[in-house]
């Protein structure tokens, strides 16, 4: 259960998480031989920090161990509630970007069945960084697409670590062209710090690739579901997710800059402080996003994270995923244009003085 | 999405080398392409273009309107809207403040201006972003104003003409602006279905999310001579790709070259250039 990656934020669970794993190393010495009696040594040292209980010559009885691990797990789950519930929007981005944070084809793999991978975008190239196939999910059969950051170095580097070039987003706007013809709900998972900036992407035209996706998406007349599962990076985010449904997991991020962008660019410089204001001032959570009616729901992560339950969180994700597709299946799909497009029309904050 | 050309490469009030601000208002002023000494009033009477080297000046969007439009046809339209604060943002400087500096300095509400006129006799929808205001950038009026002139081409079969210059989607609205790409985008889906003809006319600089949404979804796409157009901005590239960018990147040549629009047109040939657009499209 240790982090091995650590937020700085849980550096009160670590410390726990330690206490615990020196006290099961000394459970198993105990248990192995030399059981001793008094057992309200423990509580002492393990209150004063790490390591200690290492000199205490205290004799020792297993089952006060026990019991000291039990209140600590319990007192674990409460520091990490705690935590969770208090993080600030740059703790948030943080959480979106841990590196145990399960990505699009960890959760094709835990919510799906059946996936059939399908390449490329008959112009240019396959891009890694967009994973698209059919799959099914429960018993109806649907077009997945999702970003795909990648696991290892290798993979990282061959995703761009989630930027998609061009040729991603021509990949998933053809293959979402053939699920409206085969009469497939389209399922999107969102993950991308932004689309990829570089030479070759400009060369292929990644604001026209993407600006197609948005406009062609719009019109599509198959239901169309898109969930945020971790970072929400502007215009390569929403690239994949003009949907007649959209969540986001409570831990993820969706805004149309990345904070360390804004922050280079509005406070001059990116670093701790200007990256937490720009996180704060950006209004990328997925509670901030519900209430700018960006998004229609928030899914719920299990205490500490979607890394830290990566199954418990897809549960969550397909309950609403089938949820969203039994409701919207009940729709004549001709229709589905029209309401999607009421649903982002009325979209914007301004005010208007009638003439 | 919103980039960095916005804010630090070249601003509007500042886009010009240094040379020329230190004579910001003086008759006469040291050419940005050709680095000759011309006559201001000259270059502005020749539709704000260098009168030796021809080199494009960025314009702000009422004289965008006045070049474009047959004179005296041009009704605006969506006056009435103007910018909130939705999400209280505050930099180093508060948005509202900001953009209440930018309404004095521009007597404009926002960077949007919008209405129907004609183009050499034709009647037509034009909506112009103002890169005098907020870099041009698109937040919820913007968009709004955008997406009502898609629709009003749409409902009075007029063909639309949107002239961007923009660094993008503005921050300090953040996911709202965000969300003005998929708006926009998806009205131009509908004047698409309905047979309509939107042209797009590219100035220098259009980059992120407003290139990313309608900038690039014209019908046809008409670019002003070397303005630099790109999704990302050249600097956000330069430090992703750690090399430097090959000379004329993100230039209108270089994506006319690449395919990426249809023609590049000089601001003296841009109304006839229109005009004849409208023609072949039997509008
Ligand atoms: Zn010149």
């Amino acid at each position: 259960m240790s982090s091995f990656y650590q937020l700085e934020f849980e550096k009160p669970v670590v410390e726990i998480e330690k206490q615990v794993a020196a006290l099961q190393e000394r459970l198993k010495r105990v248990q192995g031989g030399k059981v001793g009696g008094g057992g309200a040594a423990g509580e002492q040292t393990l209150e004063t920090g790490t390591g200690a209980d290492e000199e205490s010559a205290a004799p020792e009885d297993a089952g006060a161990i026990e019991r000291e691990i039990d209140a600590l797990r319990v007192k674990r789950e409460r520091v990490l509630e705690e935590l969770y519930a208090h993080l600030t929007p740059w703790d948030t981005v943080r959480v979106a970007r841990h590196p145990k944070r399960p990505q699009t084809r960890d959760y094709i793999e835990m919510i799906f069945k059946d996936f059939c991978e399908l390449h490329g975008d008959r112009r240019f190239g396959d891009d890694p960084a967009m994973v698209v196939g059919f799959a099914r999910l429960g018993s109806t059969k649907v077009l997945v697409i999702g970003h795909q950051k990648g696991r290892t170095t290798q993979e990282k580097i061959a995703c761009h670590f989630g930027c998609a070039h061009p040729e991603g987003y021509r990949k998933a706007m053809a293959k979402m062209r053939l699920a409206e013809k085969f009469k497939l709900p389209i399922v999107t998972l969102v993950d991308t710090p932004g689309a990829y900036p570089g030479l070759g992407a400009e060369a292929r035209g990644q604001a026209e690739a993407i600006a197609v996706n948005l406009r062609d998406m719009s019109r599509l007349k198959t239901p169309i579901v898109s969930v945020v599962i971790g970072e929400g990076g502007s215009g390569g985010a929403l690239g994949i997710a003009v949907a007649d449904r959209v969540a986001m997991l409570a831990n993820s991020w969706y805004s149309v800059i990345s904070p360390e962008g804004c922050a280079a660019i509005l406070w001059k410089q990116a670093n701790e402080q200007t990256n937490t204001a720009a996180a704060q001032n950006l209004k990328l959570t997925a509670r901030d996003n519900l209430e700018l009616g960006i998004i229609d729901a928030v899914i719920p992560e299990p205490i500490g994270g979607a890394h830290r339950e990566p199954k418990k969180t897809a549960q969550h994700i397909e309950k609403w995923l089938t949820d969203q597709i039994m409701d919207l299946k009940a729709h004549t799909p001709s229709t589905l244009p029209r309401t999607r497009y009421e649903r982002f029309r009325k979209l914007g904050s301004f005010a208007e003085q009638v003439a | 999405m919103t980039n960095a050309v916005s804010s630090k490469a070249k601003t509007w009030n500042d886009h010009s080398s240094a040379r020329k601000t230190s004579v910001p208002e003086g008759l006469w002023l040291r050419c940005d392409g050709c680095e000759q000494m011309i006559y201001r009033k000259q270059m502005e009477a020749n539709l704000h273009c260098c009168p030796e080297c021809n080199h494009h000046y960025r314009i702000a969007g009422a004289e965008r309107v006045k070049q474009l439009a047959d004179s005296g046809s041009f009704e605006a339209m969506f006056t009435g809207l103007s910018p909130t604060d939705p999400l209280k943002f505050k930099d180093l400087k508060g948005y509202k403040e900001r953009l209440l500096a930018e309404q004095i300095k521009t007597g404009a509400t926002d960077a949007v201006i919008a209405g129907s006129c004609f183009i050499k006799g034709r009647s037509a929808m034009l909506c112009v972003l103002d890169l005098s205001f907020m870099m041009g950038s698109m937040g919820s009026v913007v968009g709004e104003a955008v997406t009502r002139s898609i629709e009003t081409a749409t409902e009075r079969n007029l063909p639309l003409i949107i002239v961007s210059g923009s660094g993008g989607a503005r921050m300090q609205e953040s996911g709202l602006s965000l969300m003005q790409m998929a708006k926009t985008s998806a009205a131009l889906a509908r004047l698409d279905d309905a047979g309509g003809l939107f042209i797009s006319v590219l100035t220098d600089p259009t980059t992120g999310g407003v290139t990313a949404s309608f900038a690039m979804l014209g019908d046809v796409i008409l670019a002003e001579p070397k303005a630099l157009i790109g999704f990302a901005g050249p600097r956000v590239i330069q430090q992703t790709i750690r090399q430097e960018l090959p000379e004329g990147f993100q230039r209108s040549e270089y994506l006319l070259k690449g395919g990426m629009v249809d023609r590049v047109v000089p601001r003296n040939e841009l109304r006839s250039e229109i005009a004849r657009m409208i023609d072949y499209s039997g509008r």
